[in-house]
């Protein structure tokens, strides 16, 4: 048992940020040993938003436990439902019509965008500037409602079932996301003139948080947080799944290793998946949305693992069966927990200013972690 | 030169705030890029998708009639036991004995509005609403009973 407040037997003093600090997301807990303004150690607890999801879903079908998911990572709703979908899908070997494998893939990138807009603006405001969250949220918006018109839902979409999606597109949605991206493309360069851009901004990132190559591979970082330090881990691309394999788009990659390229590497993705929608956008071909499923889904006897990329990292799901028609157990690996885990080690020797910037390019969504 | 790099870094800050700026100053003068909603002063105006999941209804035609056979199949889809049907045994006119609801209890409490029952239900009996306001001052005002009183299942619906 740590101590939470005080001093420690060195003379460093101990400060908690969180549960319920502005600074930090949701209700993250960080116990921060100081030396002067020098951290020396940063000490995550969770626990404050458990809501034990992974033995919920033991004592539901294979139908049910999927909306759950959408409350772990609530920013990428749909990827969390797809990557389960995946898994059953696998189980059951399920053949995923065209359409339906088309659709998943646009309303996956759609979310990636609103998602990445979002952490824009909340980083900004991490930082103290408070103009770009408006401006985020502008084009989330639109995104979102787009999602409401097919999914019914803005934020928690269930959208993804085993075989397919759950409902056709609504017959506007072509035409909403062609008028979105055409909106879009004209308001995407604000981020560069808002915040890029500045001299101020740019002084608080470059050179702040670094996480080496070698230390993103040990602590197991993954998504935007490990491609600011050169590693190459878009699951869409070296394990591609759905129709990711016959799609052009970049992996984004930065090698500075700081803050700036974590934030260089969101920028640039939210671009690679706008040039994944409009590839789609057009050709989404005919037929059923959602293939033909036996009523009681049974997985059979074994062990079955999807991963997925989400706006945060590799999200994995590990299903454990017994032929029955709920899952023996389920454990998801999910991003965030390993991101956050290399905060510790990016801000020893930093001062205690830069912890928030570095939290920031960290994208932590707390219920992800702590499920 | 320390001083003189000192007061560049300044003028280049000043600079780069002001481009900033310019884009603030932009949608200061351009009132009609402006997005924000007045809620809840455009109730009347509000227009939901028709797929918005607001919460489960039965729909009744003119006669009071309804779709829902009691066939459970919603009560076993919803993953937190949202609805129960409550069944009964109606005497038709033949004299035989046919299965017919009764009561079909929906907690709005418990709901996560995942759709699950409506995709579920064979007969279409059951569908989303698009209501949103749903704050009462007391909570057994969300438990609801869907279908009408003395409302009868329409004909030719198994």
């Amino acid at each position: 048992m740590v101590e939470e407040i005080g001093t420690n037997t060195d003379g460093d003093l101990l400060i908690n940020v969180g549960p319920q600090h502005p600074a930090t997301h949701g209700v993250l807990h960080l116990v921060i040993t100081l030396n002067g303004e020098t951290i020396k150690k940063v000490e995550p607890h969770l626990g404050y938003i458990h809501r034990s999801i992974e033995k919920m879903c033991e004592s539901l079908t294979y139908r049910q436990f999927i909306y759950v998911t959408s409350r772990m990572d609530y920013l990428s709703a749909h990827i969390n439902n797809h990557a389960c979908a995946l898994c059953v899908e696998k189980g059951m070997q399920i053949e995923v019509p065209a359409r339906a494998q088309v659709i998943r893939v646009i309303m996956d990138e759609l979310t990636r965008i609103a998602s990445h807009e979002l952490w824009w603006g909340a980083m900004a405001m991490d930082i103290g500037a408070f103009t770009p969250f408006f401006h985020a949220f502008r084009e989330r918006e639109s995104i979102n409602d787009i999602m409401e018109e097919t999914c019914g839902a803005r934020l928690t979409m269930n959208y993804m079932v085993p075989g397919g999606v759950m409902a056709d597109l609504h017959p506007d949605f072509q035409k909403k996301v062609k008028a979105f991206i055409s909106f879009y493309k004209t308001k995407i360069d604000e981020a560069d003139e808002l915040l890029t851009g500045n001299i101020i901004f740019q002084n608080r990132m470059k050179g702040v948080g670094i996480l080496t190559k070698e230390d993103a591979i040990s602590y197991g970082c993954t998504g935007p947080t490990a491609r600011g330090s050169g590693v190459r881990c878009d699951i869409r691309k070296i394990y591609p799944y759905e129709i990711y394999n016959t799609l052009e788009f970049d992996e984004v990659i930065e090698t500075g290793c700081d803050s700036l390229s974590r934030y260089l590497v969101r920028l640039k993705e939210i671009k690679q998946s706008l040039r994944i929608v409009e590839q789609l956008i057009d050709n989404i071909p005919e037929g059923d949305f959602q293939a033909k499923t036996k009523a009681v889904l049974k997985l059979p006897k074994g062990e079955f693992y999807s991963r997925v990329e989400t706006a945060r990292g590799e999200l994995g799901v590990y299903i454990v069966s017994e032929g029955g028609t709920t899952p023996y157990r389920i454990k998801f690996r999910s991003p965030g927990f390993s991101n956050l885990s290399a905060l510790d080690k990016m801000a020893r020797g930093s001062k205690l200013g830069d912890l928030v910037a570095m939290m920031g390019t960290l994208d932590l969504v707390i219920p992800d972690i702590d499920r | 030169m320390f001083i003189v790099k000192y007061i560049k870094n300044v003028f280049s800050a000043i600079k780069s705030l002001l481009v900033g700026m310019r884009r603030t100053g932009y949608y200061f003068t351009h009132h009609k890029e402006i997005i924000t909603q007045q809620y809840p002063d455009n109730r009347e105006t509000l227009v939901l998708p028709e797929r918005f999941k607001g919460e489960v209804v039965m729909p009744h035609n003119e006669n009071n009639e309804h779709r829902c056979t009691g066939c459970t199949a919603c009560e076993l889809a919803c993953p937190n036991g949202t609805i129960k049907v409550i069944t009964k045994f109606d005497i038709t006119p033949e004299g035989k004995k046919k299965k017919a609801i009764d009561k079909l209890v929906y907690h709005l409490e418990l709901c996560t509005l995942c759709n699950l029952c409506v995709i579920a239900c064979p007969s279409d009996a059951i569908v989303m609403a698009q209501t949103f306001e749903h704050s009462v001052f007391d909570r057994n005002k969300l438990t609801k009973v869907l279908n009408n009183p003395d409302s009868k299942i329409m004909d030719g619906v198994e």
